[in-house]
């Protein structure tokens, strides 16, 4: 074991509840500013005690509308709550418009509450690379509760499942036939579906329909996922959506599934950032080198197809390097 | 896909204070920052000066643009930059856009609002400006 070192100043500040420390560790997280490394490790056996709640589903469908709707609910039973909206940074420019803090209504002199954009940053699944990291600084914050919004997700965005502890699916009425449902993906992460939007019709139609599919979608535990119908607009089904997000937590506690989920999600991380790791010193390794000048200039001019190239530059460049086994 | 660029997106955040509901210009501006590359948090209508200054905090921005309509500008704008000064967050500049007299746009400068821009300015300047006003990352 290495010697344990001092605990870092921005740590310190974090676990006495400094807002303005904690919103700008969140920033160098954000932006993989080396400096962070020593804090996260000060800070990690600290976490572990917020529950982690999912909001995610297509473009649209109300979730930053419910993520308000829960907070008010949370905060009047005294809990404190750290909230993250990711939004999609655009593929073109970079920039990013976040939008997810006008649905939210809050005195802001409450200190119960810290809200948080993140910009996905070329990230896919609808989370960011660094939400992770944050979830985990809220948690050392002292946060009981994360609510963490996707981004607006297509069916195969479940990243969001290896992250929260509880995923709440938001879907609306109509939103398409039933063989949307039969697809791989979104439905399959599921703890909890919410059908929102519940004031319009067909909502009772797709309720049914979902409750129907929950029975014949198979999971790895005993868990049978809920489906609750909710309306921010009407202020209905709040209650019911919370009390089935904490029951899935209290399964969760109760059948040993947490120790075995949160190993699966702690395995997913630490092979994550390796592969961030790998893949970054490996590119660099390549990148702008005369080599791989000159294999381009092979597959210009159709001499050699891409993947040729890339197995080439593989073989000199790293595959030697494997240790024998 | 884009090429990552090295540096870290600016921040910034863009919301409209008082009670005029007519948030077309400050969209307009959100839009074209975004596509200058920014992370821009829109906080949209009828913010107080608390909720703006709690958001800039918050959201650890680099800059915060104010749209104002209403004429309760020469309340409202050095009721945020106390609230800046008071929570030690004076380094986070302010720019301004709306209906603002130049008498009134004057002292705003005065008081410490970076720049102000009335109808008629060019998005290309807003974004010139934002960029070069915009908190240098330390």
């Amino acid at each position: 074991m290495r010697r344990r070192p001092p605990v870092p100043a921005a740590a310190r500040a974090i676990l006495a509840r400094d807002r303005l420390a904690l919103a700008r560790l969140i920033t160098k997280v954000e932006n993989r500013d080396h400096g962070v490394a020593p804090v996260l490790q000060a800070l990690y056996p600290h976490t572990g005690r917020a529950a982690v709640i999912g909001l995610t589903g297509p473009l649209g469908v109300g979730k930053s509308s419910l993520v308000n709707s829960l907070l008010q609910l949370l905060r009047k039973a005294g809990k404190r709550v750290g909230v993250i909206g990711v939004d999609p940074s655009s593929p073109f420019s970079g920039g990013s418009v976040l939008g997810d803090r006008i649905r939210i209504d809050r005195d802001p002199a409450d200190t119960g509450i810290f809200f948080r954009s993140m910009a996905s940053r070329g990230h896919p699944g609808g989370l960011a690379a660094a939400t992770r990291e944050v979830v985990r600084l809220l948690d050392a914050f002292g946060m009981e509760v994360v609510l963490l919004e996707t981004a607006g997700t297509g069916q195969v965005d479940v990243e969001i499942g290896a992250v929260a502890s509880t995923n709440v699916v938001v879907l609306v009425p109509h939103l398409g036939d039933e063989v949307q449902s039969l697809k791989a993906g979104l439905f399959e992460i599921a703890d909890v579906f919410c059908v929102n939007k519940c004031d319009l019709p067909g909502a009772d139609g797709a309720a049914r329909y979902l409750a129907e599919l929950v029975g014949l979608t198979p999971r790895s535990d005993a868990w049978r996922p809920r489906v609750v119908q909710a309306s921010t607009v009407l202020g209905t089904g709040i209650d019911e959506l919370w009390a089935a997000v904490e029951a899935h937590e209290a399964y969760l506690r109760t059948s040993g599934s947490f120790e075995k989920g949160n190993r699966t999600r702690l395995e997913a991380e630490v092979l994550e950032l390796y592969r961030e790791r790998i893949l970054a010193g490996a590119v660099a390794q390549v990148e702008g080198s005369p080599e791989l000048r000159r294999l381009l200039d092979e597959v210009e001019a159709r001499r050699l197809d891409p993947r040729a190239a890339a197995d080439s530059l593989y073989e000199r460049n790293h595959a030697r390097r494997r240790p024998r086994s | 896909m884009a090429r990552e660029s090295r540096r870290p997106p600016i921040r910034v955040l863009i919301a409209k204070p008082g009670l005029d509901g007519h948030d077309r210009g400050a969209k307009i501006v959100a839009r074209a920052l975004r596509d200058a590359g920014m992370e821009v948090i829109y906080a949209g209508l009828r913010q107080t000066p608390e909720e703006i200054v709690e958001s800039a905090l918050e959201e650890d921005v680099d800059l915060i643009g104010l749209s104002i309509l209403s004429g309760a500008h020469m309340v409202l704008f050095p009721r945020v930059l106390n609230l800046l000064r008071s929570r030690k967050a004076a380094r986070i500049p302010l720019f301004a856009g709306g209906i603002i007299p130049d008498e009134d746009a004057r002292k705003l400068r005065k008081l410490g609002v970076k720049a102000i821009f009335g109808p008629g300015a060019s998005l290309e300047e807003i974004v010139r400006t934002a960029r070069s006003i915009a908190r240098p990352r330390t």
